[in-house]
């Protein structure tokens, strides 16, 4: 469990990135941080392993007040990963999965296996254990930079914009495996993105920011969905121009499902293929409702 | 030609003179570069004054310096280390600016990530900066080996033998053959310097050389929102 007392982090210029900010982050659940250019949303996740210091407040892990550890030790021990996956371009593919293992002290030759075994664990082929990072895709360095962050098995795993630099088809790949993944591992995941799309789908726990790192709202994705709280979170989840309202209007061949400004969002499918399509987010009280669900229409 | 084969010896003599002046001026400079260049690039503060101190050390004459050097650092003025230190001097005038700016052209998003996954600064360094920028600081090496090799051929105006003193022996006593000899022997050790810094670099630095196999296009730089 991760906690957040009253952070604020100012910067040298002036600029208040996060202010007096305070939440709890529970463990085994995903946690998104959703906001827009200067809200402060990568400073909350910087703060949790120590890049970035508060100027005031505290932040507690597992009730231990991070301020007292040393950064170095506590970077070691939570998973990071980043947009362009941040690989180091000058080692193969497995010497960066094996990286932070090796600083923890743990001999080459084992560090490596485990990561092979890693690169199993995230869905990559072992022949690719030996490039390096440039001569793989940007869905494949991805998938190696997840595979580093969970390398020593954190609790934590952090997530600055991962999918941000991918397409579309790739990302929407890279969220199904995250939430496979989550399923198997049950990580404490904080993740960040701008995509408020991307945050119902992964989230358990979203937290919508405004400019200057105040909280706007907090819950799952269905209770800001179902009651967002003002004018800020309506537009910046889409109810306001309608995009969350989808009513069925048959079209004869079969039943299209359509928005509010008559915008085509999918087709209408019955709920036996619902599990098929929407594997992962049926278990969880997405935006998508029960027992229907609307394929294609992303509404990027 | 007659008198190259006559000479052999004394050829290889003088090459050997010659690499005992170069070789160790270049690996000094770029020893004593580094520090230099890291603290230009870390304190930004001391980048103008450190950049433009050791560029002005490039700005003294040789000739001077080799004869003033002796003065200073006690040597005997003939003797190879006069000439070394000269030369690593001037190597380091070049070598500082390269170390700065090489450390510099890292990405900062590997520095980032290098941070983020637990390096400390010092191993972050080492592993992570240092590497990033040898091919920076590789052809930074290589202009100062030419450099070095060439200037070091000044030095037998003064006495100090290299492949120098082929051609101002050549001059007093009008051989010809020893004057070219002396030029092209000179030529071609800065391009052996220069091939073996080459190769150097591709040994330590796999990943700058790209297998035509399985090299998949990198996706468009994607222009990042800052701090977000």
């Amino acid at each position: 469990m991760i906690e957040f007392h009253s952070v604020t982090k100012r910067f040298p210029d002036g600029t208040i990135a996060v202010d007096d900010f305070s939440l709890v982050v529970p463990s085994h659940k995903t946690t998104v941080f959703v906001g827009t250019s200067g809200s402060g949303k990568t400073t909350l996740l910087r703060m949790i392993n120590r890049m970035v210091d508060p100027t005031s407040g505290s932040i507690d892990i597992d009730g231990a007040d991070i301020g007292t550890l040393e950064p170095v030790k506590l970077r070691r021990s939570i998973g990071y990963v980043m947009q362009n996956s941040g690989l180091l371009p000058h080692r193969k593919v497995v010497d960066n999965v094996a990286t932070v293992p090796m600083l923890r002290g743990m001999p080459r030759k084992k560090a490596r296996e485990q990561a092979l075994a890693l690169l199993d664990t995230v869905g990559l082929d072992r022949s690719l254990a030996e490039r390096y990072p440039s001569q793989l895709s940007g869905g494949q360095q991805q998938r190696v930079g997840v595979a580093r962050g969970l390398a020593v098995n954190p609790n934590i795993l952090l997530m600055d914009e991962p999918f941000g630099a991918v397409d579309p088809i790739v990302r929407a790949e890279l969220q199904q495996e995250l939430l496979r993944l989550q399923r198997e591992l049950g990580k404490t995941v904080v993740f960040v993105t701008h995509d408020i799309d991307e945050a119902f789908l992964l989230g358990d726990q979203v937290v919508i920011l405004r400019t200057g790192g105040k909280v706007a709202q907090v819950g799952s994705p269905a209770q800001i969905l179902a009651n967002p709280i003002d004018d800020f979170v309506s537009t910046f989840v889409g109810a306001e121009r309608g995009k969350r309202s989808l009513h069925v209007e048959n079209h004869g061949n079969g039943n299209i499902v359509v928005d509010e400004t008559g915008r085509l969002a999918g087709v209408l499918v019955a709920s036996q293929s619902t599990a098929a399509t929407a594997s992962g987010s049926e278990s969880r009280a997405g935006p998508r409702g029960p027992g229907a669900s609307v394929q294609g229409g992303d509404s990027r | 030609m007659t008198w190259i084969w006559s000479n052999l010896d004394l050829i290889w003599d003088r090459t050997f003179d010659h690499l005992i002046l170069s070789v160790p001026s270049i690996i000094l400079s770029f020893v004593i570069a580094l520090p230099f260049g890291w603290l230009a690039y870390r304190y930004r503060s001391s980048r103008a004054v450190i950049l433009t101190t050791v560029g002005l050390l490039y700005a003294i004459p040789s000739l001077p310096l080799f004869i003033v050097l002796p003065f200073i650092v006690g040597t005997s003025i003939r003797s190879p280390l006069n000439l070394i230190i000269a030369l690593t001097l001037y190597g380091v005038a070049l070598m500082v600016r390269v170390v700065a700016d090489g450390l510099g052209s890292v990405d900062r998003d590997v520095r980032q990530s290098a941070t983020a996954v637990g390096f400390s600064g010092w191993s972050s360094f080492w592993r992570v900066e240092l590497p990033l920028a040898g091919p920076v600081l590789l052809a930074g090496l290589r202009v100062v080996a030419v450099s070095t090799v060439s200037l070091a051929t000044v030095g037998a105006v003064i006495g100090a033998q290299s492949l120098g003193s082929l051609f101002t022996d050549g001059f007093q006593r009008g051989i010809e053959a020893e004057i070219i000899v002396g030029i092209v022997a000179t030529v071609l050790l800065a391009l052996a310097l220069d091939a073996a810094l080459v190769l150097l670099g591709r040994l330590l630095m796999p990943w700058t050389r790209r297998s035509a196999i399985g090299v998949t296009a990198r996706p468009a730089p994607v222009i990042r929102e800052v701090a977000a």
